[in-house]
């Protein structure tokens, strides 16, 4: 695949070294108009121009992002969970509530000030379970505003499958607690019907020597907008985040991840790829990753790919990577678009290979290695069957 | 027997002040068994033949027929026309990120055998060809032309032609960029299939130099978009002496 970027995309990537960023002893991000907080009010509703707006279409969100969204739907909670875990409903008082971190943009402080309880599943400390915890929301129209918690304990190991179906217009924060050692493996799948709209913050606090891998899978919807946030606990932490979305026509698809180095000796690896195919498809990527002054140790990476299979689609890709101290182990980001072209079809179909065969090997072959990594059958036969759905439908 | 018939094809590219014309009037006939060099000096059109051939789509076929064994090439699609039994070897192969070199192979073998190859004779069947071409088992795991070198390229154009047995080949400059060594394991390859006698093999080289490895029945020389002069093997010495010259100046006018 060459290097180009189709006409209207961005990949204005940047590496800063030795900027101080936000207040000093304040977890500001790198680029965010407001602190962090718990209440709503403390954000100005967003104009459209600011620097974590600024790709958002505003007038999809029905409201989310302005206050005039009130909770009038929704969204069926189903945990199916093996033997020790745990599952509550609890109310926002419960003090595991925000410990992950604060609500950093206007929506997530919403959904934070709106819900009314928060669902909780718990993996008790040292267990290792043989079967992935499945948690399902589905969607049954309306607007919600939601609240999930999953919590591991010290040196427990587990995967946790987060299925997002049905219709809704949700606003909603997931906070992942990850205890010393443990291992929680996190697959979150938007597999929405056409007109869902989904805002949300997704914060994991990884404790020291502890493990999160995080693979995002989104198809569905027609705004998605998810904020992956990596925070560590203490020393030798480290995050995996694998991301995989199939934008298609008309669909605003946005992942922004931000993963804040404040701690010596953790790593973090970012991976997420995309295809895209139809006319106003748009996905963004955001790479922030700050390493802080006290952050030393560090090891991260960062990468994003996208794969435009038609006119008429627009990539933003921005890969951003802020040092402040040289005593890292290595800090590196990539990120290309690249279109299938028509030289790759023919030199294909030379071969014999019809087109739309043709088309299919070299989207699953962009995908694969990262479909690996979600590591449970199901879920990745299910993905596979639903992008060749899309190419099918792409063609016909 | 398979035959490849070319008559009076005239082809044209979309240039920047409208379309231009590249091939005025080709007449060629290839018969499996037969091996036809074509050679000429650059931009007499050798290349925009081969392409023509294998149907890409940035050149326009506007006059003339090409038909295999009677059916109407230029009416099928490309990867009719491959499943036909047209294969080229391309000068400038392309790269496929994310597709491994395995994968490619056995879709495509699936795709011009009609059926998916047996999975234990398919594997020993790249194995040893691959063996034969001097690559790297671990080849066989990249990504289809992705970081491969010149050599690698055209070491892989001329497995696939190995493995998908066409009835006409079209080696589209597959010397170019080969060193010795290189070159000789690619003609020995290319002889390995014309040796079955199954395949019309239609070689375009600028250099007479793969001449003496592959040995052909027939050499026409190309100038200005035709077939300027044909002839055998001993045309191929007079171009080695003489060079292109006497046919750029005649041509240069049209």
């Amino acid at each position: 695949m060459a290097e180009i970027t189709p006409a209207g995309s961005t990949t204005d990537g940047a590496i800063t070294v030795g900027q101080q960023v936000g207040r000093p002893g304040q977890p500001t991000d790198a680029r965010v108009s407001a602190a962090p907080s718990f209440d709503v009010a403390d954000f100005p509703v967003p104009h459209g121009r600011e620097e974590e707006w600024r790709f958002t279409p505003l007038e999809r969100l029905r409201g989310l992002h302005d206050g005039t969204a009130q909770a009038t739907g929704t969204v069926r909670v189903e945990v199916i969970a093996p033997d020790g875990v745990t599952t509550r409903t609890v109310d926002r008082d419960d003090p595991l509530v925000g410990t992950a971190g604060k609500p950093v943009d206007r929506v997530a402080a919403q959904a934070y000030t709106s819900f009314e309880k928060a669902t909780v599943v718990s993996v008790p400390k040292e267990a290792v379970l043989t079967e992935p915890v499945r948690i399902g929301l589905h969607g049954e129209g309306g607007t919600v505003f939601g609240h999930q918690i999953v919590e591991v304990g010290a040196f427990a190991e587990a995967v946790v499958v987060i299925d997002h179906t049905g219709d809704a217009t949700l606003a909603a924060n997931v906070e992942y607690l990850i205890g010393e050692g443990a291992k929680l493996t996190v697959v979150s799948v938007q597999d929405w019907d056409a007109d869902a709209v989904h805002v949300a913050q997704h914060t994991a606090l990884v404790g020291r020597d502890a493990s999160f891998k995080s693979v995002v899978v989104t198809l569905g919807g027609d705004v998605v907008r998810l904020h992956p946030r990596v925070v560590y606990g203490g020393p030798g932490g480290e995050a995996e985040l694998f991301g995989l979305y199939f934008t298609d026509q008309g669909q605003h698809q946005e992942h922004r991840l931000f993963i804040d180095h404040d701690t010596p000796h953790c790593r973090s690896n970012v991976a997420y790829k995309g295809a895209l195919q139809g006319k106003d498809a748009h996905a963004v990527w955001i790479g922030d990753v700050l390493i802080r002054a006290a952050a030393e140790g560090t090891d991260t990476y960062e990468l994003n790919r996208n794969l435009v299979l038609t006119d008429g689609a627009r990539v933003d890709s921005v890969p951003n990577l802020e040092i402040e101290t040289g005593e890292i182990v290595g800090a590196g980001h990539a990120s290309a678009t690249g279109r299938f072209e028509d030289e790759q079809l023919f030199y294909l179909m030379s071969r014999g290979i019809r087109a739309d065969e043709a088309r299919r090997l070299v989207v699953r072959g962009f995908f694969g290695e990262l479909v690996q990594q979600i590591g449970l059958a199901d879920v990745e036969e299910r993905l596979m069957a639903k992008i060749d759905a899309e190419l099918e439908a792409s063609v016909g | 027997m398979a035959t490849l018939e070319i008559h009076d094809l005239r082809v044209s590219v979309e240039a920047e002040n409208g379309p231009r014309e590249i091939l005025r009037g080709v007449d060629l006939t290839v018969r499996q068994g037969e091996t036809h060099a074509i050679m000429g000096p650059n931009g007499s059109g050798k290349s925009t033949l081969a392409y023509s051939l294998a149907g890409h789509p940035k050149y326009t076929v506007t006059g003339g027929t090409v038909t295999l064994d009677g059916e109407d090439v230029l009416a099928m699609t490309v990867d009719e026309r491959a499943r036909a039994g047209v294969f080229l070897a391309m000068q400038y192969p392309v790269e496929v990120p994310g597709v491994s070199v395995s994968n490619f192979l056995r879709t495509s073998a699936t795709a011009v055998r009609g059926e998916a190859p047996k999975l234990r004779t398919w594997v020993k069947e790249v194995k040893e060809t691959m063996e034969l071409l001097h690559m790297d088992p671990a080849f066989a795991e990249r990504n289809v032309n992705e970081g491969f070198s010149g050599g690698e390229k055209k070491r892989h154009e001329i497995l696939q032609l190995e493995l998908l047995k066409p009835k006409i080949a079209i080696l589209d400059e597959t010397d170019s960029g080969l060193d010795v060594d290189a070159l000789r394991i690619v003609s020995e390859g290319v002889n390995r299939v014309r040796g079955t006698g199954e395949v019309g093999t239609l070689l375009i080289t600028h250099y007479t130099r793969i001449l003496r490895y592959i040995k052909p029945d027939y050499v026409h020389v190309f100038a200005a978009g035709r077939i300027a002069e044909s002839g055998g093997a001993e045309l191929a010495d007079k171009l080695e002496e003489e060079g292109y010259e006497s046919y750029v100046k005649g041509g240069a006018s049209a």
